[in-house]
């Protein structure tokens, strides 16, 4: 029997990928295990393992070719004892043609609403002089030259975590740093999350920059006691004597249908806490400009990063040394009908939402607050005060939420200028589940932030 | 100072068994059974590689293929009662304690078909009726709800065990060291078992363990602790049994560490940059754990090559049965959405 070989997905975010390498050629014989060829992902380069026993008699795609779409056939496989002569011939491939191939299976999308390429012109950064020249550069990239950049400039700047070094980051985040600083400043450290956030807390009291990486943001919370209690307090108990000039950055929020326990938004949870700055950024330039902020501040930065951005491309300002300032939104969109207020990868559902609403008549104005704490509500209020409604999106529960919060502080502070009630659009207060279906329903999407400014502009 | 006479020494401390504990003796059905249980775990891991690579899985997978007379050499030697929890490497172990391949297949491709009605995914499977509670995504943290496993069958005064598998990697969360000392303590009859399969992710156990044998890290607590050749389902049983009568018998903790290894990636996205391919095909050609049995149910005549043929014709079957439910089985109802956060009433 022929077996079709598919490309396989390889990740829960990869799309297509890369065919990078064959291992095998037309007439070789595999068994289970054997690698046949080499695909790069969104992620790594992986090598792909045949199952069943056999024969190749095609290779349809041919090496070097890029964005095979997942369920495309690779290549054809015979088992024993068949009668090869009965197959087909084998099909010679060359890289400028790649073979055509049967229709390849949609690959699933990510469930968590694909981050959205801005449209809307972003309303000019007041930090970055006009006129400067841009690059486009992915989110991964970005954070990563943060950190090279940060570390060329001081020696006391290291980065740990788990895989950061020889493995080049769980999320390649750290590709390369390995290679340029040698182990003695990326550091794997085994799987003891509440120990190194210690650690490093400890390395900060006594100088040091520590920028401590968590796979995820989920796994810091075996670590939040050292956080809290040890990296934000401590300043303040001492009397001012000690300083923790440390960050901790990593992942957070849903991922792709990763599971309750791996797709939590802890902005709120962290930005609760006085004595810690939390920075939630959405474009790669806001991730390299504030990443360098939060490692040259000195206090205790909880930098929260979005792994369905990692690999989105964005431009940015091609400045030597680009350094944002901690505590300042950006009015990423003019309007003058609705304000609206997001974070980190829900900013690209809230464009997407004016460009919808836009259609519609409706004007709205997109703040992204970059910093959670401390938290710059005089540019929301500044908004509301125009636009005299408001939406707050954010992926991650609605009780006790930084919408919630955000909320609260219109009630207190801009209550007079207001026209409908603040609404906030948050994922559905349920753990995550895992069903593709399940989980489409309890995410912010661009459709329910839409409905929210309609509603609190009475035009439904 | 004056010198002090050397202290009398401390009572002996339960120490690292040089002595290896007995092999099982199986009989021929036992042969048989182990076989097929571990040949139905690979052949299911093997399809779910498939099917993730098609698309039809979300999010992590990580398989057990290479590992599956840990856990067959593990379970066959507990009875009703007993409970068992792991981490997110858990369906072999599912498949182990006899739950329906459909049911696991259906979890994984999030159908309302699957053990967790589609909610949970590859890494949060449970059958508590049959003393399985989960499937864990925070590594180390099995190791403490295990032992207030062991503390309810203790609370109960039943002779039961608690069973709490943790990794190479796992055994490294500082949890792993509170949870041994409270089971040394109260006497908890919780059996450790260290799946070491030399790697957590792409970091060996010498770069990631000060003390590499990972049996002894529970000396400090006096909990006793063996090394098990974690590919011979005949060692894994005879080591367990023992551990098992430990247990029962009202001694406390017990920590087993099984040398073992896993074949595949860590999940489905490993670059495996950190190992060599001859270090996985050496392991392959001469330690594989059916490998192993298969010779000895050649050697025996309990069947012949093609009776062999014949389990595995119809191991597959049940498999390809399971991934053909798993497609057909439809998706959660949209109320699921918000169902179970809360127990009504
Ligand atoms: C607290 C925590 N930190 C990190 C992770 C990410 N992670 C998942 S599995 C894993 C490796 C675990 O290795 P090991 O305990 O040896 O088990 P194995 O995967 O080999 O079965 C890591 C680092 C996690 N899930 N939880
Ligand atoms: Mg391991």
């Amino acid at each position: 029997m022929a077996i079709e070989i598919n490309m396989p997905a390889l990740s829960p975010t990869m799309e297509t990928g890369t065919l990078a390498k064959w291992m095998v050629k037309v007439g070789d014989t595999v068994e289970s295990g054997d690698v046949i060829a080499e695909i790069e992902t969104d992620k790594a380069t992986m090598e792909v393992e045949v199952v069943d026993e056999g024969t190749i008699t095609q290779i349809l795609v041919a090496e070097g070719t890029e964005d095979v779409p997942v369920g495309q056939v690779i290549a054809i496989l015979v088992e024993e004892d068949e009668d090869l002569s009965a197959m087909p011939v084998p099909t010679a491939v060359t890289a400028s043609a790649p073979a055509s191939a049967p229709a390849a299976a949609p690959a699933p999308a990510p469930n968590v609403p694909a981050p959205v390429a801005a449209t809307s012109v972003a309303v000019s950064d007041p930090a970055i002089p006009s006129g400067t020249e841009m690059v486009s550069i992915t989110v991964r990239e970005a954070l990563r030259d943060a950190m090279a950049e940060e570390m060329r400039r001081d020696p006391d700047v290291f980065i740990m975590g788990e895989e950061v070094g020889e493995y080049q980051g769980a999320y390649k985040v750290t590709q390369g740093l390995l290679d340029e600083f040698g182990p003695d400043r990326v550091i794997d450290t085994p799987i003891t999350e509440h120990g190194f956030a210690g650690l490093g807390a400890g390395a900060a009291f006594a100088g040091l920059k520590p920028v401590i990486e968590f796979m995820t943001f989920n796994f810091a919370m075996q670590a939040i006691d050292h956080i809290i209690n040890s990296a934000a307090k401590t300043h303040y108990m001492s009397g001012g004597l000690v300083k923790c000039p440390i960050v901790f950055r990593g992942p957070n929020g849903a991922a792709s249908r990763v599971g309750a326990q791996h797709s939590q938004n802890y902005a709120a949870w962290y930005a609760s806490v006085p004595g810690l700055k939390v920075i939630a950024p959405y474009d790669a330039a806001d991730c390299k400009g504030l990443l360098k902020a939060a490692i040259l501040d000195p206090n205790p930065v909880v930098f929260l990063e979005n792994e369905l951005m990692y690999g989105e491309s964005f431009d940015i300002p091609d400045l030597p040394d680009l350094v944002l300032p901690i505590g300042k939104a950006r009015i990423f969109r003019e309007g003058s009908d609705v304000t609206i207020v997001s974070y980190s990868i829900t900013v690209g559902q809230a464009l997407k939402a004016a460009d919808m609403l836009a259609e519609q008549g409706i004007s709205a104005e997109v703040i992204d607050l970059r910093t959670i704490r401390p938290l710059d509500i005089e540019t929301v209020i500044e908004s509301v005060k125009k636009t005299n409604r408001c939406v707050i999106a954010e992926e991650g529960w609605p009780q006790c939420s930084v919408a919630s919060d955000i909320s609260a502080q219109l009630m207190e502070k801009a209550f007079d200028w207001l026209d409908a009630p603040v609404t906030r659009v948050n994922s559905v207060d349920v753990p995550l589940p895992y069903a593709d279906n399940l989980e489409k329903a309890a995410v912010v999407t661009a459709e329910k932030i839409v409905q929210a400014a309609k509603a609190v502009c009475y035009s439904d | 100072m004056p010198s002090k006479k050397p202290a009398a020494k401390p009572a002996a401390s339960p120490r690292r068994r040089s002595v290896k504990t007995a092999h099982f003796k199986p009989s021929n059905d036992d042969l048989v059974d182990f076989y097929q249980q571990m040949l139905l775990i690979r052949r299911f891991e093997e399809k779910a590689g498939q099917m993730y690579g098609m698309g039809l899985i979300g999010g992590f997978c990580h398989l057990y293929i290479g590992q599956e007379a840990v856990v067959t050499g593990v379970q066959t030697a507990l009875k009703d009662g007993d409970s068992v929890i792991t981490g997110y490497r858990e369906h072999g172990h599912m498949l182990a304690l006899g739950c329906d391949p459909k049911s696991i297949m259906a979890e994984l491709t999030g159908r309302s078909g699957g053990c967790s009605g589609g909610k949970g995914g590859s890494m949060h499977m449970f059958d508590p009726d049959k003393g399985f509670y989960g499937g864990h995504g925070i590594v180390g943290a099995q190791a403490s709800l295990g032992t207030g496993l062991g503390f309810a069958a203790k609370y109960r005064k039943t002779d039961n065990v608690s069973v709490a598998y943790f990794g190479d990697g796992a055994s490294n969360q500082g949890q792993v060291y509170e949870s041994f000392n409270m089971a040394r303590i109260w006497n908890l009859p919780v059996i450790y078992i260290i799946e070491n399969n030399q790697y957590a992710m792409g970091t060996s156990v010498k770069r990631a363990s000060s003390e590499v044998e990972l049996c002894r890290r529970g000396e400090s607590f006096r909990i006793p602790g063996e090394q098990v050749d974690g590919m011979d389902v005949l060692a894994v049983r005879g080591a367990m049994d023992k551990a098992v009568k430990y247990c029962r018998e009202g001694n406390g903790p017990y920590i087993l560490e099984m040398k073992t290894y896993r074949y595949r990636g860590h999940s489905m996205s490993d670059p495996a940059k950190y190992r060599s391919k001859d270090e996985v095909k050496k392991m392959r050609a001469e330690r594989d754990c059916i490998d192993q049995i298969k010779e000895k149910i050649l050697d025996l005549g309990i069947t012949d090559e093609a009776g062999l043929k014949a389990w595995d014709k119809d191991i597959k079957s049940r498999v390809a049965d399971a991934a053909s439910f798993a497609q057909e089985s439809p998706e959660p109802a949209a109320e699921e959405l918000y169902t179970n956060v809360y127990i009504e009433g």
